[in-house]
């Protein structure tokens, strides 16, 4: 275990330092016109915490991103556990999840932005429906091969369904949960900062979109490092209890 | 037709028709929506009249060639990639934490680097379709019998014979869903990156009426988009569900 920790910890050195060289080597070849070095960016970076700009704009991408994330949690969960217990609704309903899945949600962007107005529901709008999808599907799935021994077991013991899904789906299925929790917390990540993007007064998304109109390049490859930064972090831990979580079962 | 895929229909035409209603005793006003059945009018006045042919094949265009180069190259990296363990160990959190980076920020970067065209929508479309292609190609690779790969050693196949002739087929279904997650990426990458700054396309049209409170337009658009989307995406997956089919033998 131990040499599979370091072993792990040598090969993500690896790439950092792959990435790294490749993005100086891309700033060798564009110049400072396109791009920033990594130092000169770790650099501006430092001086963009050190200041007080940026923390009202994190602030309010972190608070819309938490409640995105609550609610594609909770609304996608419960789908997920509706047509995992509901074979006839998981029929109906499957492939429309996969269809609504694979279209590009920015498209709905506008009819979101004219049923909630600019400003903080229309972007946790648009996070929440980025994440509620994967994380109903990964449920679903999840709950729909829970072994069927397990809930005959509790069929026999005659629990409600309440308590069914607390005490037997819930801890059986948890490992596939969380994988869609996981993938569901990177979407909606996204979908917030999308939203952010197109139509906002504040926060990182629209930071970035600033930059870009006024050609501020500093900024610009500042802010794409925190985001990537924040968000291969959050991922690289979540990958790892997943296959935690996966591997004790 | 079974019974779910009646409940599907009449779920969706209900669904509509509710809209419909909505729209027609004005529950929801026309700034914010349209009835469906204007959004198809509007739809066939707009193919009809040609006006947005222009934006609709730019879009579609970039959004081939964002795509073939991916699965091309996706396919070709895995190939690549597929005999050498170190290197993926190396490469394997780069694709599990991929799709979790919001790749739209890099699309400032690539105008900057390549000028308001369409290559960087191209190349945006491009990073997000090729990753899913690589990982699924070789999560595909992983799942070959080791009897075939015998096999083909036994007949002296070469490297390059023995991926094309005997690896690639047996993964084909794991390498069709990359292909059909590619088109889907390749289409957000395409008009997400419209949408954010283009001189064209249907996701820059989409947004340009958007700001102008031009719902004849932007409705139709989005209603295309989405069956387009809708549309490839199903006929990939009959495709794949056949070839899972006949790997499984029956």
């Amino acid at each position: 275990m131990k040499a599979q920790t370091r072993n792990a910890a040598i090969n993500t050195v690896l790439l950092l330092v792959l990435v790294t060289a490749a993005w100086q080597l891309l700033y060798w070849s564009f110049g400072d016109a396109a791009l920033r070095s990594p130092a000169q960016t770790l650099a501006y970076t430092v001086k963009l915490f050190s200041g007080e700009m940026i923390w009202p704009h994190l602030r309010e991408t972190m608070a819309a991103f938490a409640v995105a994330l609550l609610l594609a949690a909770v609304i996608g969960l419960s789908i997920g556990f509706t047509l995992g217990y509901n074979r006839f609704a998981a029929d109906v309903f499957e492939p429309m999840l996969v269809a609504l899945y694979s279209i590009p949600k920015i498209t709905l962007y506008p009819i979101l932005l004219l049923m909630f107005g600019l400003g903080m529901p229309a972007k946790v709008a648009f996070g929440a429906i980025h994440g509620i999808i994967p994380i109903a599907l990964f449920t679903m799935n999840a709950v729909r091969n829970v072994r069927v021994v397990l809930i005959k077991t509790g069929l026999v013991l005659n629990l409600g369904r309440g308590e069914m899904v607390r005490s037997i789906l819930f801890p059986a299925a948890l490992p596939e949960i969380f994988t869609g929790l996981r993938v569901g917390f990177s979407l909606t990540l996204i979908g917030t900062l999308l939203g952010e993007m197109f139509a906002s007064q504040r926060g990182l998304g629209y930071l970035l979109m600033n930059a870009i109109g006024l050609h501020n390049i500093d900024l610009l490859m500042a802010l794409t490092t925190i985001l990537i930064v924040f968000a291969a972090t959050a991922s690289i831990v979540l990958l790892h209890y997943d296959r935690k979580i996966h591997a004790r079962l | 037709m079974t019974r779910a895929g009646l409940w599907r229909i009449a779920l969706v035409t209900g669904f509509a028709g509710a809209i419909e209603v909505l729209c027609l005793t004005g529950t929801i006003d026309k700034i914010t929506m349209q009835a469906p059945h204007r959004m198809l009018v509007d739809l066939a006045k707009m193919i009809a009249s040609g006006s947005m042919n222009a934006a609709i094949a730019k879009t579609l265009t970039n959004a081939v060639l964002a795509f073939l180069p991916a699965i091309a190259v996706g396919i070709l990296t895995a190939v690549a990639l597929f005999p050498f363990k170190r290197v993926r160990n190396v490469l394997d959190p780069l694709f599990a934490t991929y799709y979790a980076i919001p790749v739209f920020a890099f699309y400032p970067l690539l105008i900057v680097m390549l000028g308001l065209g369409d290559a960087p929508q191209i190349l945006l479309g491009f990073m997000l379709a090729v990753v899913a292609v690589i990982i699924n190609t070789l999560n595909g690779l992983d799942r070959v019998p080791r009897v075939l790969i015998k096999t083909a050693r036994v007949n002296r196949m070469g490297p390059l014979a023995t991926a094309f002739g005997v690896m690639l087929p047996s993964a084909a279904p794991y390498v069709l869903t990359g292909v059909k997650l590619a088109v889907a990426y390749s289409l957000i990458g395409i008009i997400g990156a419209e949408f954010i700054m283009s001189r064209g396309g249907m996701g820059y049209e989409i947004s340009f009426a958007y700001n102008n409170f031009d719902n004849a337009i932007m409705y139709p658009l989005i209603l295309l988009i989405l069956v387009v989307s809708i549309g490839v995406n199903t006929l990939l997956g009959l495709w794949e569900k056949r070839l899972m089919l006949r790997k499984s033998g029956r």
